[in-house]
Formats: C-alpha cells, structure tokens, sequence
C-alpha cells in the first residue's frame, strides 16, 4: 500500500456517490483519474486490503435479524466444529478468541424467526450450547479505520 | 430447508439488487448502467432504487469494505464489560463516543460462563495498543463497572458479510 492507497482507503469508507460516472466523481476529488481509481480499487480487493468494495447492507433494516453467538469448543474439535457452523451461509463472520468461548460467530438471517432455527441446527451438529447474545441497544457503528 | 419468504422492507427488485450488490459494485465506470444491464432494468431506476435504500439504512453505506487485518490492524479486542444495567444506557454512550470504539451493545449476560453486558470493539496495531485504549475505556468507567476482559480474536474463521440465500 502506497500513500495513494491509503488515501482512497481513508476516503472512500463511505459516502461513494450514486451517480452515472460514480468513480470519476471520487477520483476527481482524491487527484486521480477514473482509470487509476479503479485499477487501485481492483487491486486492493484482489490483495485482500478490502473485502470488498460497494453497498453495506443492514440485515435488520432488510427485515431480517442479526445476533452474536459464541460456543464453547474443546481444542481437539475446534476445526471440526468450524466446518460445521461455516457450513450455514447465514453465519456472516466466524472469529477464534482466547477464551473459554473460544468461537465467536454472527448469525445474520432474513426473518428473525430463522435465527432460532440456526441456533438449534448448530446445537443438533455439534452437541454444544450456542450462547446467544442479541444486541439490546447500540451505541455507534462507525468505523472510520485511519490506515 | 424451508424457503424464506421475501421480507416485506424491500420488493423484488430490491432484493435482486442486494443480491447483485452484496458482493461489490462492478469496478467499472458506470457501475449501476453495468447492474441495470445484468437485472433488466433502466439505469435511474438502479440509482433510485439504491438512493432509496440508503435513504432509509437499509444500505449503511457504500464504499471500501477494508480489511483490518490487511491494513496492519491485527490486534483486534473484543472488549467487555460487567456493568451495572441500570447504568448501562449511559456507560455505552460514553463508550461511544470515543473515537477507537468502532462498535459497542449492549448484550444480555450468559451467567454463569459469561458475565458481561457491554461490549466495545477496540481496533489496534498491537495488542498494546489495544490495552492502553482499554485502559482509558476503564478510567471513563471508573467504579460503574464490575470487571472487564479483552478477547482478542486469533483467527478469522469466516468473513463473508451479509448473504441473502435462496
């Protein structure tokens, strides 16, 4: 990553504009052009600096329902157990952690009712409690990572 | 498994421009000309539908999607907090306001194993880094909370986001 990168990193975390020449419009107000913009883009997403590039969507705003969900996995299966959770497509990020809940995962469903049935499929697979931890409240969600 | 049905929040056409969208943009030069093309529509409907999404949260917002760990941001805490819950609302709020807090809920404990109700994502280049902001995170506490722990996440299992299934 170059100071150019980073600069589009820095910029572009939001706010990217819904317009005919959207990148010409973001490029002109970092210094590019729209070709380099894209080309740096392609590359970032290609190295793995970005997952992505585009709309972040709000699963609850779509309707459907998040939770975060941790499980209490004995060393020796902890692989194993990870292929099973993985296997759902409605489990958005999976995480190891140092801790007796050694797997953290988010479990992100269209319809709030799913997650219960998430929930218990994992259990049935695993033999294991799924600690459910819904968000009562949140207080900001608003990730600007300085790089 | 059984199908899920469409949720009312969006239509047809927004549900397939979710899911032309969950993935990236086209890095093209006219991105939503290129999605109007794949999904059979005009172009200003793409963009007002899009605009409208974002109008109302359902898209948080559009742009770079990055990669804290690529980025050198490999200490990563999961910071949680045994707070009082009547002084929960408040505690957050305060905790939300600090500039290397990117996200903080409040959860329900899962005693006995889990004691905490407030959880702060603290982002760092080292897991010192990570310390000193929770340090700061307990100064601002002071004695309303009961305890608090860092789990630092060790390994990125699955990363996919949001993926709306058939």
């Amino acid at each position: 990553m170059d100071t150019v990168d980073r600069r589009i990193v820095n910029a572009l975390q939001g706010g990217f504009p819904i317009s005919e020449c959207p990148y010409e419009d973001a490029a002109r107000d970092l210094g590019l052009t729209q070709g380099e913009l894209i080309e740096r883009l392609k590359r970032l997403c290609a190295d793995g600096v970005l997952s992505r590039f585009g709309p972040l969507y709000d699963a609850e705003q779509l309707g459907g329902a998040v939770t975060l969900a941790a499980l209490s996995v004995p060393g020796e299966r902890f692989e194993a157990v990870a292929d099973l959770v993985n296997a759902h497509p409605e489990i958005a990020h999976n995480y190891a952690r140092d801790h007796a809940l050694n797997m953290w995962f988010v479990i992100a469903t269209e319809t709030p009712e799913r997650i219960r049935q998430v929930i218990e499929d994992i259990e049935a697979e695993t033999s294991l409690t799924v600690y459910n931890m819904p968000k009562i409240n949140e207080f900001y969600i608003g990730l600007n990572l300085a790089v | 498994m059984n199908r899920i049905a469409p949720s009312p929040a969006i239509d047809d056409l927004d549900r397939r421009i979710v899911k032309a969208t969950q993935s990236g943009l086209p890095l093209v030069p006219r991105p939503y000309h290129a999605l109007a093309e794949t999904l059979g529509v005009t172009p200003e409907q793409i963009m007002d539908r899009m605009r409208r999404l974002l109008a109302k949260g359902i898209i948080r917002r559009i742009g770079a999607v990055p990669n804290h760990y690529r980025l050198g941001y490999t200490a990563n805490g999961m910071s949680v907090w045994d707070v009082d819950d009547a002084a929960v609302a408040e505690t957050g709020a305060a905790m939300g306001q600090l500039d290397f807090v990117s996200h903080c809920y409040h959860r329900p404990r899962q005693l006995p194993i889990w004691p905490y109700n407030l959880f702060a994502m603290v982002h760092g280049r080292s897991r010192e880094e990570v310390e000193a902001k929770v340090k700061k995170i307990a100064a601002l506490l002071g004695d309303r909370e009961d305890g608090h722990d860092i789990l630092y996440s060790t390994r990125i299992l699955k990363k996919t986001g949001l993926r709306l299934v058939d």
